[in-house]
């Protein structure tokens, strides 16, 4: 090949690059390893993770079933080794999936469009809060501490360069406090007073970061009474079989972590965001229509793309390029398995665990915003210290829920607790039995 | 055969093939059909709409309901309309369409690996960590950069970190700058970027060579210059030879050379970033590093920079304590913050790192090296009959323009619906900007000259039907399901979910 190029060595094809620029060692990276090599490196990475736990950990990436369909289906070289479908001739497979991916979310959350999927959860959210500001022209967001605490970093990270152009920094509201109406959920009180005729959107998550089942046509009552729009995200997708779709929202964003996507050490996962129709034109990310070919025949093709950086460079919606195809695939194939009835089923048995384990395990110490509903998740406040609780935990072999002092210091000894349809009766029966032989003086902090 | 080739149908790569026609599962949907049965509940039964209250769903959602061999059928006869590198080639120039190794998606499944949740124990979580931080330690070496996030969850993703860091690191100087700079070949990201960072966008005009015009940079760049942002080798596949030259300008006012990184295959193994006087940048992991598009994502865009640029990286970062044991250290004041929950896309880093073990020191230098050859001896091969606008030598890629067919009416769009009948993806339709009707093709490393060869077939017989019979290729593409869709009923009046008829 080199002779029909006509040159006489490799190096005459890297000449351009400067002499001194040339690397003439070898990278110091590890040498090459043959095939079995490789599955004996992650294999070890892979024991020295956990293994054989039983696990409460949720908050934000939850631990479901993952039907074995999915992993064949999405295993395929014509999925897995495709790319963006620009060519709709030719990736009519990915765009069919990729809408019936659109309808489905629309149908879960009751809203009237969605995108063919963002980043994750966590970036979505603070893209619907920038195309709120764009649909409303203001540049103010109120976000509920109730959202997933990571989330509402991210966002502070996306608003920072408005917020110093416009003054308006996002507000925070906090949640009501244990015994009121509004325990564990947003302070309606201080939500009314926090937004203005500057907010573009309140920001909430239901179910929220605590488990508990946010107020959403109070919340929206409130936003629009002030012309705001109202965001609602959803990082528990599972909990839309059974608690009601957040339709009075203007914007929904989801984490569809929960349908079908291992937990892979928090990524990928598969973001979404879905809207009332009127926006879509200020909707960031990809999006599938349905269209005709020559012959009359239906095909589907990625559309309404003048929205994008390829198109309108520095004037886009968003700078964001790729979506999360192969995820929302996984996300379609675990929705179709599960289908109408089996969506529910799913939810309610991990409602019924949840309630379990809030009994059970909360007997150990103080349930907080019991009075609230929630779904999967729960929180309690102990005598003992988070560490040493997980510390006798770990010792049988169970990994307790997350320490909230990190995000929510009022709380004090506040573990974060989540129950799925894998948690076990037993396994659940076994950490109350771990937690309530905690010695006296661990009591003392 | 002068007469067979000009008829579709008649390539060497492919025979046309049956394949099922499927409809939207929602019209397949029969009430009362399963694919799923869970587990006896072992807990007590409880009433949702008592638990639940006002938050109770009455309705279900109309998702479908199909049997489990419905199911299978239904996604394997989707996937059988679509193209994939496992097909075969799939020159999209800029994208990087090379191999994905199989033993890559086999370990990022491994159970350790796939179940491990980001909020599990630190002690229980070295495994992960321990990928991470020997990803980084190779990115670093394979860039010569200093510092390192995997954060971000693509590329555009990591444009963003990358000019927040830059922006941070003005602002803690006391000003964070006004503009960015951007050649009119760049990636639309780029721009977008700029702008989401609160950034001026300053075009800026490729020379002649569609390089960077060094004595018009020069004027350009001033004190309120933040950053150029350059990709290198460009995207018409030449790399920037007075690199250090255009690094030295804006570093004399204080700016910053933010390279991107998409085209990386050109360079690993045989030069790197952080010695020509690059100070921040992101990578593909889903171009260089083999993990797979998947019809468009998840990608991975790790941001690399210099050691004065790493007091502000993303939070957390993972650190090895005097224990030997991996942390992640939250406690960074100067951090830009977070720009995604948890640690980014880890299952990519998984892949990437396999890619990367696989390769070694050698294979990495090889694998640019046969990327660059490829795309020579296709430039070699098709240089008489398509236009090179560009004289400059190639890297990884060559950008062809369809001057030459247009006087027949034939354009660069037509030609890449006219190799779908030979049976390939198309090249990279009208970009860069600069070229007007561009065709980018980039072979990547995985290619075979026999592969190649088919390519060149190709491209040189739709060159020949657009002097002989240019309706042929009008008209493409002939062989796939449907034809050319219309784009603009689908933006006009938009269907973008199905309906219960």
């Amino acid at each position: 090949m080199l002779r029909e190029i006509g040159a006489s060595s490799i190096d005459d094809l890297f000449a351009i690059i400067p002499q001194e620029y040339r690397l003439t060692r070898d990278l110091a990276i590890p040498r090459q390893m043959g095939e079995s090599e490789i599955v004996d490196h992650f294999k070890a990475a892979a024991a020295q993770n956990a293994n054989g736990y039983a696990s409460f950990l949720g908050a934000g990436v939850y631990r479901h079933y993952r039907p074995v369909l999915i992993d064949a289906i999405v295993q395929r070289g014509e999925f897995l080794t495709s790319y963006t479908p620009y060519q709709a001739e030719i990736t009519q497979g990915t765009l069919q999936a990729i809408f019936e991916f659109q309808t489905m979310i629309c149908e879960l959350t009751g809203m009237d469009i969605a995108n063919a999927s963002m980043y994750d959860g966590s970036t979505a959210a603070p893209e619907a809060a920038m195309m709120a500001m764009r649909v409303t022209g203001r540049d103010g967001v109120v976000v509920a501490r109730t959202v997933h605490p990571e989330y509402r970093e991210v966002m502070h990270t996306y608003a920072q360069h408005r917020e110093v152009a416009t003054g308006h920094k996002a507000r925070e509201v906090g949640y009501g406090p244990e015994g009121t109406n509004y325990a564990g959920r947003i302070d309606l009180a201080a939500l009314e007073q926090a937004v203005t005729e500057h907010t573009a959107c309140v920001l909430v998550q239901s179910p929220n970061f605590f488990g508990v089942i946010e107020d959403i046509p109070a919340i929206a009552e409130i936003a629009h009474r002030k012309g705001a729009l109202l965001v609602v995200a959803v990082a528990e997708a599972v909990s839309l079989g059974i608690v009601r779709p957040p339709v009075e929202a203007d914007i929904v964003t989801m984490e569809a972590q929960s349908f079908g996507v291992a937990p892979s050490f928090g990524g990928p996962f598969c973001g979404v965001i879905a809207a009332k129709e009127k926006y879509v034109r200020q909707m960031p990310g990809r999006l599938v229509g349905q269209t005709t070919d020559k012959q009359g025949r239906r095909g589907f093709v990625l559309t309404l793309s003048t929205r994008e950086q390829h198109i309108r460079r520095e004037k886009a919606t968003s700078n964001i390029c790729t979506n999360q195809a192969l995820v929302a695939l996984m996300a379609t194939v675990f929705m179709t398995v599960y289908g109408k009835e089996g969506i529910r089923e799913l939810a309610q048995q991990n409602l019924a665990k949840a309630a379990y384990a809030a009994k059970t395990i909360g007997a150990n110490g103080t349930l907080l915003f019991g009075q609230s509903p929630r779904f999967s998740e729960f929180v309690l406040q102990t005598e003992e210290a988070p560490e040493q609780l997980h510390a006798r935990l770990l010792q049988e072999k169970i990994i307790g829920g997350v320490a909230l002092e990190r995000w929510y210091p009022e709380l004090g000894n506040a573990t974060l607790w989540c129950a799925t349809e894998l948690t076990t009766r037993e396994q659940i029966d076994q950490a109350a039995t771990v937690m309530a032989q905690a010695p006296a003086v661990a009591a003392v902090r | 055969m002068a007469e067979a080739e000009k008829f579709a149908g008649t390539t060497r790569k492919v025979t046309a093939h049956l394949t099922q026609n499927e409809g939207l599962s929602f019209e397949k949907s029969a009430p009362g059909k399963k694919a799923y049965r869970l587990a006896p509940l072992d807990v007590p039964e409880v009433d949702p709409s008592t638990l639940l209250g006002s938050s109770f769903r009455s309705l279900n959602a109309q998702l479908p309901e199909l049997s489990e061999i419905e199911i299978i059928r239904h996604f394997t006869r989707l996937s059988t309309w679509n193209y994939a590198i496992d097909l075969g080639m799939y020159p999209l120039g800029s994208c990087t369409m090379k191999y994905n190794p199989r033993v890559n998606e086999f370990v990022s499944r491994l159970e350790g690996i796939a179940e491990a949740h980001p909020y599990q124990p630190e002690e229980l979580s070295q495994g992960s960590l321990g990928i991470i931080r020997l990803l980084q330690k190779c990115l670093l070496e394979i860039t010569g950069m200093e510092a390192i996030t995997l954060q971000p969850a693509a590329g555009a993703h990591g444009e963003f970190t990358g000019i927040l860091l830059a922006r941070a690191y003005h602002q803690a100087k006391g000003n964070p700058r006004r503009t960015v700079i951007i050649p009119d070949s760049a990636h639309g990201t780029n721009p977008a970027t700029a702008a989401m960072c609160g950034y001026e966008v300053v075009n800026f005009r490729s020379n002649p060579k569609g390089g960077i015009d060094v004595e018009a940079l020069a004027q350009a760049v001033s004190e309120e210059t933040a950053a150029l942002m350059l990709t290198n080798p460009s995207t018409i596949g030449v790399f920037e030879n007075e690199i250090h030259r255009i690094a030295d300008i804006l570093h004399a006012k204080g700016a910053l050379l933010y390279m991107d990184g998409a085209n990386m295959n050109a360079l690993c193994g045989k030069t790197r970033p952080g010695d020509f006087g690059v100070d921040v940048m992101h990578l593909n992991l889903h171009k260089t590093f083999s993990t797979p598009h998947g019809g468009g994502g998840p990608g991975s865009g790790p941001v690399a920079c210099k050691k004065m640029l790493e007091p502000f990286l993303p939070v957390p970062v993972v650190e090895e304590g005097a224990d030997g044991q991996l942390h992640l250290n939250y406690d960074r004041p100067q951090s830009v913050g977070r720009v995604r929950a948890f640690y980014g896309n880890f299952g990519m880093f998984v892949r990437a790192l396999a890619y990367i073990l696989a390769n070694g020191p050698d294979g990495l230098r090889q694998t640019t090296e046969d990327a660059v050859l490829n795309a020579n001896y296709i430039r070699k091969k098709l240089e008489d009959v398509y236009e090179l606008p560009y004289n400059t030598p190639s890297m990884h890629e060559v950008v062809f323009s369809d001057r030459k067919q247009t006087k027949n009416g034939v354009k660069t769009g037509d030609i890449a619906k006219r190799l779908i009948d030979y049976g390939f993806h198309p090249y990279t339709v009208s970009f860069p900007l600069i070229v007007p009707g561009a065709m980018m093709i980039e072979p990547t490393e995985s290619e075979s000259r026999e592969e190649l060869d088919l390519f060149v077939d190709a491209m040189r017989q739709i060159a020949r039907e657009v002097e002989e019979n240019p309706q042929v290729v009008l008209d493409a593409p002939h062989s796939t399901r449907v034809s050319r869709l219309d784009e603009t009923t689908a933006a006009r009046k938009p269907v973008l979910r199905w309906r219960r008829p």
